[in-house]
């Protein structure tokens, strides 16, 4: 049952994400780019990291991809269809992407990955959490910094200057 | 269970779509919207592997997290960089905005 539900989701995901490159228009774009994070928060699901999966629900699609639609609708007139979508590389840049995909694919299907194969810890949410507040303090604090940080900076960039 | 080498081919084939998407794309928004794509393949990566090789410790699920909050500063500042250079030259077309060009 598992590698129908990946095969489903990684379908949804991948199509999508070439959807959310290859549109002409931005808007929708962004729509498909909604379906391709929901599409990976299914994979997240299926490798049994509940938590990062309402995590990427709620931050990518409640919040990046809210903030992705606001800005394609504050510079509207670059949705207009007669503009070209590609800039006159895309040749190039498709085959080095096809080409890069090809590279990654035979490694990772050469290499014999370390696999341990073991159940997930009942509680691994409450890990989460006390790795956070225990060996992983400093760290988190620094993002905390850095959120802050980006959210002033962020205001003032984006301000009006009289 | 799903064997670890296929999340590996399912990231990479999401990350190279993620770069056609931030090296082709003319609008700035679409730039940053490859990039999430890729940042997301490295997400999937990352709990890939914390499941198939420590499952016993949660370093691959909080570097995860960690990415998911760069990803989230780095688009706020980058989308209010878009807003404020569209406001200033009426485009966010990444061919046009060349201030820095040497």
């Amino acid at each position: 049952m598992q590698p129908v539900i990946f095969a489903l989701l990684a379908l949804i995901t991948l199509g999508a994400a070439a959807m959310v490159v290859t549109t002409r228009n931005l808007l929708r774009a962004a729509l498909w780019l909604i379906l391709a994070f929901f599409g990976i928060a299914g994979i997240f699901i299926l490798l049994n990291a509940e938590f990062l999966a309402v995590a990427q629900i709620l931050i990518y699609v409640g919040a990046i991809a809210t903030l992705v639609i606001f800005a394609i609708m504050l510079t509207r007139n670059m949705m207009d269809p007669s503009q070209p979508r590609f800039n006159e590389q895309w040749g190039v840049v498709g085959g080095f992407a096809a080409l890069l995909f090809v590279v990654l694919a035979a490694i990772v299907t050469r290499v014999t990955w370390p696999v341990a194969a073991g159940d997930v810890p009942a509680d691994t949410i409450q890990r989460l959490g006390s790795d956070f507040v225990g060996p992983y303090v400093v760290p988190f604090e620094v993002a905390s910094v850095l959120l802050v940080v980006a959210m002033v900076g962020a205001i003032i960039i984006a301000r009006e200057r009289e | 269970m799903v064997p670890l080498t296929w999340y590996l081919v399912l990231a990479a084939g999401l990350f190279c779509i993620g770069v056609f998407g931030a090296l082709a794309r003319k609008n700035a928004v679409g730039v940053l919207m490859g990039v999430e794509l890729m940042l997301n393949a490295v997400n999937i990566n990352l709990v890939a592997f914390w499941r198939h090789t420590a499952v016993g410790e949660m370093t691959g699920q909080l570097f995860a997290i960690f990415v998911i909050t760069v990803a989230a500063a780095e688009a706020a500042v980058g989308l209010a960089l878009f807003i404020a250079i569209y406001r200033q030259r009426r485009t966010v077309n990444v061919e046009e905005i060349d201030t820095m060009k040497g």
